[in-house]
């Protein structure tokens, strides 16, 4: 009889994650929450009860009512179609900006928490210099200079993630380079390009979808902030910030429906991606 | 029937000078909606000044034993059955006042890691001072009782250690207060679970026999925990063996050691090399398949599935504990027949043929290595030179902060050593840089980590883990990988049924096994073996041995094996290098180096480990911590802590060069060989 014979035993089957997500009510109410605006962006002015541009000029500023659940704005416009349609622009913009921030924030995260030394030493200190600037003020600088396209504000918001998400994936890739799988790959005669790829990446994933989710919800907001700061599509194009902007001076006048139920759309998405940000980060700690 | 009529215990009230008595124990943990049996009818007494030895692999539930005792079980586990009486209390029965009371004065409890149970930002003497207080008394009276007790534990600078903080404490330091805290309420019952694990085996011989001289001074009595069966036998009077959560084994020490009436716990005991047992003496016994899963359902013998002996009426119904002698128990019907029980493993395999090529595989020359803290410069490594030849092994033994692991790192080139340090493979010069050695260079040194958790990438499957080396050391691809693999998978004994698997799905010695598989992918000539099997458990530690081994003699392969287990390297070591500061202090051949004279270091190594039969050795003291390595004593570097110190002052003044003593056998110490000799002789005798 051989030594040790093997026995199938000791063999453990894992839950797949999904279903250890699925358990948890906090991702289930944030996925539907997001789920929901999700098909109110794909689908639009098919499911709005109105046409969002339509302006009736002899209903402006009517309280919500059967007619309008959300009311009509200053031109007499649907606030409930503008805000259904509205949430397009963002489900571009944000996600992408996002996706564009954590390839290069985690590119530049591995390269600086594996090969360490003074070029971490050097990039760290820039990373630290750009955090410590307002990133709004940045964001604004940048749209000045570069006009207000949908590429530029996923580029913009896209490059001031970058050092972020580097920092963050920085550390943990410092933590990883301390087992012994790394040297074990060295001595094996990988090189750098493939153990930071291959080796590394795949264990500091749970940190990256973690720090994509938790900077998507920030995206939203700078997107958001941008159009109500004017930086947004044009006045007419239903969009949740350039519509709080167009209508909160109404406030005053009583026509609280024309800003709340947009801003409500912004904080129901970003309240519903911290919902499946904290379950994600919970799963992954086990 | 069962056990309860054979062992039936009398009530406490029938006992009164029991310190720990537990009956019929039953505890579950709810895991997944289902509760699973985590120990299974356990019984057992620990009578008044007591030491009582509790020994199991991990998963035997030892240490689930000791949180149902002080009711720390975890939140989904909870006694199901059974009783227990700490002192003729019952803390299952207690309110939580009563509780705290319970853990405050009559049961203290010390565990593996030191560093755990003390509170970083509190100073020692504060921590120590607490239990005092909680005690009744005032203030300074407690730091008074404090220090007394400091100096119990055998700290001598107790009123300055008092001062510090737990971090700034050596691990055998931070154990003597831990020790002196618990001790500190004069408990009746004192649980140690694993005390000296996590220590050094200097550390843990002094550690050991501080607890054993308290134990006789305050009169307290001992449940020692521990995987380490020469630990047990050193320490206790009586032992019980659990085996997945079931005793199925208990008796005097020594007797049980010496006579095991179960066929586990005589496996336990072939599995460990017995004093001088060497590899070309056979191999060690291991046993075949694993423990049974927490909770399964098991009708017969829970032992059943792996005994070699086991019978139909073994897997038909449950053994009672039969009364094997006095004050002894097995759970087996053939506890009679266990002496004689057949070996897993055959005896005789076939060895390689000692070395015999004259040219060295790998020469090291003067190799030192020089690491910055902080601005300062701290030396890990001085001045080794050594030479391997084919097949031998080279058993690396010495304290943590020796250099064990700096020197192997530098052979694999995964750090850079200083100016000066020549490291030559067959003649030719290796690059201190990795991406500066050949392809064949690269191939011929690889590794087996401590840890295999920490060598393996959890990402990947095993099949990716094996056939990385096979495609890049040794080129391979398409089907003449996939044959390779399948070759280099059976040649660890695992299956293909294992290849789509990721570590976490793996046991243990599974783990290690993929890992020595990588490690033998590209066809090495050097195998650097740090630590293989200190993460494993005993049973599982002598097959990964016997693989090595066996890997060896077919590969031909030189092994230098890095352990702090002096049993495991002699048993295995064709020669040996005792590292101390980075220094080598003796190196020579394995037989010679164990049985002496040897270098006084060596000798302080080899009477600080505890020895199955459970003879007490008078152990040659070391005093005090290994120095600072950024202040390396002046001449030779042992001077401060050797027993056998020259009282001519030469040993403070002048470093004694490494010099060959005998043929093959080099020493660093100004005592001539033949002195050496009288000297170990006469203290053996006496």
């Amino acid at each position: 009889m051989p030594t040790g014979v093997v026995a199938g035993d000791a063999e453990r089957q894992q839950t797949p994650l999904w279903r250890l997500l699925l358990r948890r009510p906090t991702f289930v109410v944030g996925a539907a929450i997001l789920l929901f605006w999700i098909v109110c962006a794909t689908f639009g002015t098919a499911i709005a009860p109105h046409d969002p541009l339509a302006q009736q000029l002899l209903a402006t500023n009517q309280a919500p009512s059967s007619a309008h659940l959300f009311g009509t704005d200053q031109l007499g416009r649907d606030v409930l179609s503008r805000v259904i349609v509205g949430s397009q622009s963002i489900f571009i913009i944000a996600p992408l900006a996002t996706a564009v921030g954590t390839v290069l924030g985690t590119t530049l995260g591995l390269i600086l928490g594996y090969l360490g030394g003074v070029v971490d030493l050097l990039a760290s200190r820039v990373v630290e210099a750009v955090l410590a600037l307002p990133a709004i003020m940045i964001m604004f600088l940048f749209v000045v200079a570069l006009g207000v396209s949908t590429t530029t504000q996923i580029l913009i918001i896209g490059f001031i993630f970058t050092p972020l998400i580097a920092r963050t994936v920085r550390s943990a890739v410092q933590v990883e380079s301390q087992l012994d799988y790394v040297p074990g790959a060295r001595l094996v005669g990988d090189r750098s390009l493939r153990i930071m790829f291959v080796e590394i990446l795949p264990n500091v994933l749970p940190t990256v979808v973690v720090e994509f989710t938790v900077r998507l919800g920030y995206a939203i907001f700078a997107v958001a902030s941008l159009a109500f700061l004017g930086f947004g599509p044009q006045l007419s194009t239903p969009n949740w910030g350039t519509d709080i902007n167009a209508n909160y001076v109404l406030l005053g006048a009583g026509y609280w429906w024309e800003s709340l139920f947009p801003a409500l759309a912004i904080a129901s998405v970003i309240i519903a991606i911290n919902l499946v940000a904290d379950a994600i980060e919970q799963v992954f700690a086990g | 029937m069962t056990a309860t009529e054979e062992t039936a215990i009398p009530g406490p009230a029938a006992e009164p000078q029991s310190a720990l008595q537990v009956q019929h124990l039953d505890v579950t943990y709810r895991v997944r909606g289902q509760d699973r049996l985590a120990l299974r009818d356990v019984s057992f007494r620990v009578g008044r000044n007591e030491s009582y030895g509790l020994v199991g692999e991990s998963g035997s539930g030892k240490s689930t034993v000791a949180l149902a005792l002080t009711r720390y079980l975890p939140r989904n586990g909870r006694v199901s059955s059974g009783s227990i009486r700490i002192a003729g209390r019952d803390p299952l029965a207690l309110t939580a006042a009563e509780l705290r009371e319970l853990r405050a004065r009559s049961v203290s409890m010390v565990y593996q890691e030191p560093g755990k149970a003390l509170n970083p930002s509190i100073r020692v003497g504060r921590q120590v001072a607490e239990v005092y207080e909680i005690a009744g008394l005032g203030r300074a009276e407690s730091l008074e009782r404090s220090e007394a007790m400091l100096r119990k534990v055998q700290i001598s600078d107790a009123g300055q250690v008092m001062q510090r903080y737990p971090h700034q404490l050596s691990g055998g330091m931070a154990q003597r207060v831990v020790i002196a805290m618990a001790l500190a309420a004069e408990p009746e019952l004192l649980i140690l679970d694993e005390p000296t694990t996590a220590l050094d085996a200097t550390v843990e011989a002094e550690v050991l026999e501080l607890i054993d001289g308290l134990r006789q001074q305050l009169d307290t009595s001992l449940l020692f925990i521990s995987h380490n069966l020469a630990v047990i036998a050193k320490m206790c009077d009586r032992v019980g063996v659990l085996y997945a959560g079931e005793l199925i084994e208990e008796g005097p020490a020594r007797e049980v050691f010496e006579q095991p009436r179960h066929p586990y716990t005589m496996g336990l005991l072939r599995c460990v090399p017995r004093q001088g047992q060497r590899k070309d003496h056979g191999r060690l016994d291991a046993i075949p398949g694993f423990l049974p899963a927490p909770g399964e359902e098991i009708s017969g013998c829970i032992f059943a599935p792996r005994c070699p002996i086991a019978e139909q009426r073994c897997r038909e119904a449950a053994p009672p504990a039969f009364d094997t002698g006095p004050g002894r128990t097995s759970r087996c019907y053939l506890h009679e027949a266990t002496a004689e029980l057949p070996r897993n493993t055959p005896v005789d395999v076939q060895l390689s043929a000692p070395p015999t090529d004259a040219e060295p595989v790998i020469t090291v020359r003067n190799l030192a290595k020089t690491f910055t803290s902080r601005g300062e410069k701290v030396p890990a490594l001085t001045g080794v030179s050594l030479d391997l030849e084919r097949g031998e092994t080279l058993g690396i033994v010495g304290e943590s902060g020796s250099g064990k692991t700096t020197l192997a790192r530098l052979l694999l080139g995964l750090i850079p050593p200083d100016a000066g340090s020549a490291i030559e493979l067959d003649g030719q010069p290796l690059s201190a840089d990795l991406k500066g050695r050949s392809q064949s260079q690269l191939k011929a040194l690889q590794i087996v980590f401590q840890n295999p958790d920490s060598a393996l990438n959890r990402r990947h499957t095993v099949r990716q883990l094996i056939s990385r080396p096979l495609a890049t050391l040794a080129g391979l691809s398409g089907s003449a990988l996939t044959e390779r693999l399948t070759d280099l998978v059976r040649s660890v004994r695992m299956e293909p049924r294992h290849l789509p698997l990721r570590p976490r799905q793996l046991s243990g010695g599974l783990k290690q096994r993929v890992a020595i598989a990588r490690a033998f992918g590209g066809g090495p000539r050097i195998v650097v073996c740090d630590e293989p099997t200190s993460a494993l458990d005993v049973s599982v530690q002598a097959a990964i041995l016997n693989l090595l081994a066996d890997l060896q003699a077919k590969e031909q392969a030189t092994y230098v094996f890095i352990s702090h287990d002096l049993g495991l390297v002699r048993y295995l070591s064709d020669r040996i290098a005792v590292l101390y500061l980075g220094r080598v202090l003796e190196l020579g051949p394995a037989e010679r180096v164990f049985s002496g004279p040897h270098h006084p270091y060596t000798e302080a190594l080899l009477s600080a480990v505890p020895s199955l039969d459970g003879k007490r050795t008078e152990r040659i003291r070391l005093t005090g911590e290994i120095p600072s390595p950024a202040n390396p004593p002046s001449g030779c570097v042992f001077h401060t802590r050797c027993p056998r110190r020259l009282p001519t002052g030469i040993c403070e003044s002048t470093e004694p060069p490494l010099a060959e003593v005998e043929p093959g056998h080099l020493m660093s110490c100004h005592i001539p060989i033949d002195q050496l000799a009288t000297l170990q002789s006469t203290d053996r005798m006496s």
